[in-house]
Formats: C-alpha cells, structure tokens, sequence
C-alpha cells in the first residue's frame, strides 16, 4: 500500500488522475478511526496524505470584499483564535465545541466537509454562513455551495479525482453563534446543534441545523418569519414572535431516534437553541447600539 | 511516495529506520510495537481517550489518529522525549494524581504541552485543555490540582 506525501496542491492532483480510487487523508481524526477498527488496510489501498501540503493550510481575509477564503487544511485549533472569532464567530465557537485539543490540533475544516456527517459542527456553522467551496483536479476547477456539495449523510459531490482546496466564507455584518448539546462539553458527537446567523445589513437570519436530518439543514420557514418579525431597528422581537419562530425551526428538523438521543428530544432541543440563540444575539445587538 | 511497511521516523530527535509495518499502522501502534517506546498507550483507538497523546511537529495529538507512514517528515515526540515534563511528573506524583496510571502519560504529555502556552491557567482552562484525556480512577480534582501547583511553582521560579 503505498502513501503519497506531496507537497502542493498540483502534486496532489496528478496523484489523484494517475489514483482516482486513493484516499485523501486530511487530520486523519475520522478516517483513522475507521482504519483502527478495521485492524488496518487491504494492501491495495492507496492514501493521499495532505499533512504536507502547506499552501492548503493558508488562509486570505479580504475585509473588503468581506470574504474569507480558507485552505482546506485550516485546523480547527486555528479557527477558534483570532482573526476568525471577530470575522466568522459561529464558526470559530463551532470549531471550539470540536473534540478536543488533541482533536482540533489533528482535524481540519476540509475535512469535516469531506466527511459530510450531518453532526459535523463545522459544516453546520458553514452552512448558516452560506459557505462555497473550491474544489480542483487535473481537468480544472469549480465553485459548489456547501449545500449543494453535501448530498446525503457522508455523501458528498466530490469527484473521485478532486480535492477541496479552500471554502469561501462571507463576513457577515451582525451577530452570529453557535450552539450545541451533547453530554458533556467535549469529545461529543453532538444531539443537536444549532447555527444562528443575524445579519444586520440586509435584515436577514440564517438558520441551520445539525445532527436532525440526513444532511444539516437551512430552517428557512423560520428565518423568513423571525426576520420579518424582528423590529430591527431595535433588535428586539416580541415573546410570541419568538416562540412562533423557534417552533418553526424545530419543525424544518427531521431527526432519527438513535443511541445518542430522540427524536422527540432533538426537535425540543433544536426549538430551545433556536429560541436562545436569537434572544441572545438581538441582546447582544440591542447592547451593542446602533453600528 | 513512500512504502507504507517500511519508512523513517524522527522521534525523540533520533532518525529510525522501521521495517515491516502493517499497512495503515497507527504511529502509535508503531511507537509501541516497533519502537518499544511503551509510554503511549493504546485504549480506545478513535482519539477518545487521549492516553496515547503525543507531540508531532510540537503539536498535541492522539498517536492513534496519525497514520505512520505519512509522519515521515515530522518530529515526534513521546513521554520518554518530553524533557520539560520533569517537574510535571513530579507534581502528578506530590498531589497524588496517579492511581493506575494508564491514563498518567498521555495527562502530562497533554498538561506539559497546556503549561507551555499557559502561565497562570484557572482550574475551568486546565479542565477545557485536558478535556481529551480520560482517567477512570482520581475523579480529576488531584490532576487539576498537580497542574495548578506546576504553574505556580514555575511563575515562582520565573520571578
């Protein structure tokens, strides 16, 4: 079994047209794992190992445009800290909630997306950004939103030939966060996860939720009725507003009952994040004063 | 490219040639059955446990998450490299915080790591940065407190 460490993304490319069947192997926190359970690999299989790969560990910030680009290797360590928490804050409490520091320092954003799990905190966080992806391979490259990239539980577009090589993430004016249960604060695949997303500048809200359903999911009932019900001038929505709003997104989710939860406590605990987050956020808003 | 079964690794600042690996042999599987290094220990297997953490490139991780064969270019190091952990150790030792000690490898590799970056950690910050190491016999509060006593006797030492 042969193990390929290229060094740039072209390298990487090549690999992937002369070994459309290899595995791409990022932080290796999901795929080990399954090769640990397996007792190893059959003798066949060919790895990418992208760990050297040091252009896809890059990130540009573009406050102008008001875009991030990161590199598929971005580590979840890396997006907790500065400059992500001022710019993408959803996505860097996402990425705090990931694992834990041994995990974070391992796994990266390219990743998480790749493996296109629907707990994925990460790709929830994304979604609610509106996240695209750049994805290449020998042939050429393309553009995909997130959404459209992951078609079902980890069930992704990707070609066999192609590698993400950086997700394109809009800097929202406003207020954002991310929430999660699990059973304890770390190490957890989480029950139900929820990414708010209030975007002062166009009077939007963004929805998405994780782990109750096949893929995360857009709540986009509620966020049309919480953005129109939000007096945005004073950030604030009335209590019935709210609840309206909350209990519309608990019914956009359509989880399983499975050894981690119910669904019945799924779509409970997404109408209580739901609820809180938006609260909090048009607090935070409210305190913040007019920007 | 490189064979999975047979490779170099740097660790402990020592190059070392290993032979025969299994294909996708864990770098801890190789530390141990290889290497002999025996610090590292091997129990969930899925990056859960943390008692097989170890630093590749200075970087906390769980060797049973890094595929050997692709740590050919990094530097490794394990418990039985980890120079700076003398005074980690010791405090584990003062505050009564091994009992089975399994666990007790992985906790310093994890907290020598945590002091390196952190001079005056609060108890929630150590409990946040060990979250990835699970033992099963001191409850925590002994381990807590070894951490805490390390910090202190390093900012009295560095005063």
């Amino acid at each position: 079994m042969p193990v390929y460490l290229p060094d740039t993304t072209e390298e990487v490319l090549s690999l992937l047209a002369a070994h459309p069947n290899a595995m791409l192997l990022a932080g290796g926190t999901d795929v080990m794992v399954g090769i640990n359970h397996q007792h190893g690999l059959r003798q066949e299989t060919s790895i990418i190992a992208l760990r050297n790969v040091s252009e896809l560990s890059r990130y540009t910030i573009d406050d102008t445009a008001s875009t991030i680009s990161l590199g598929a290797s971005v580590t979840w360590t890396a997006l907790e800290e500065a400059p992500f928490v001022e710019r993408v804050r959803c996505l860097a409490e996402a990425a705090r909630t990931v694992g834990s520091r041994q995990i974070r320092n391992a796994g990266t954003i390219g990743g998480n997306i790749a493996t296109a799990s629907p707990a994925g905190d990460g790709v929830c966080a994304l979604v609610a950004l509106d996240a695209q992806l750049m994805l290449s391979s020998a042939t050429g490259s393309r553009q995909i939103a997130l959404t459209d990239f992951v078609t079902g539980p980890k069930r992704t577009s990707r070609a066999d030939n192609e590698v993400i090589t950086s997700v394109e993430v809009p800097i929202v004016k406003g207020w954002q966060s991310y929430a999660k249960i699990g059973v304890r604060n770390a190490m957890v695949i989480s029950i139900a996860g929820v990414a708010v997303v209030l975007n002062t500048e166009h009077r939007s809200v963004s929805i998405a939720l994780g782990s109750v359903g096949p893929v995360i999911i857009r709540a986009t009932e509620a966020e049309t009725a919480l953005a129109q019900q939000i007096d945005w001038e004073r950030c604030s929505i009335s209590a019935d507003d709210l609840d309206d709003g909350a209990r519309l997104a608990a019914t956009a989710a359509s989880p399983i009952t499975d050894h981690r939860s119910t669904a019945a406590y799924r779509k409970h605990a997404v109408q209580v994040l739901t609820k809180r987050l938006v609260q909090r956020g048009l607090r935070d808003l409210a305190e913040r004063g007019p920007s | 490219m490189n064979d999975d079964r047979d490779f170099m690794l740097t660790v402990n600042g020592t190059t070392v040639e290993i032979r025969g690996a299994a294909p996708g042999a864990s770098l801890l599987s190789v530390l141990r059955e290889h290497l002999g290094l025996t610090g590292a220990k091997g129990a969930c297997e899925e990056g859960e446990c943390g008692s097989c953490s170890v630093l590749v490139d200075d970087s906390l991780v769980c060797s049973c998450l890094v595929l050997a064969a692709s740590a050919v270019h990094a530097h490794v190091t394990t418990i039985e490299g980890l120079t700076q952990s003398r005074d980690v150790q010791a405090a584990f030792v003062e505050c009564g915080a091994v009992q089975c000690g399994f666990c007790t490898p992985g906790l310093i590799v994890a907290a020598t790591d945590f002091l390196a970056q952190t001079s005056d950690p609060d108890p929630d910050d150590i409990r946040e940065a060990l979250a990835g190491n699970l033992c099963r016999c001191t409850g925590y509060g002994r381990i807590i407190e070894a951490v805490v006593s390390v910090a202190r006797e390093r900012r009295g030492a560095a005063t």
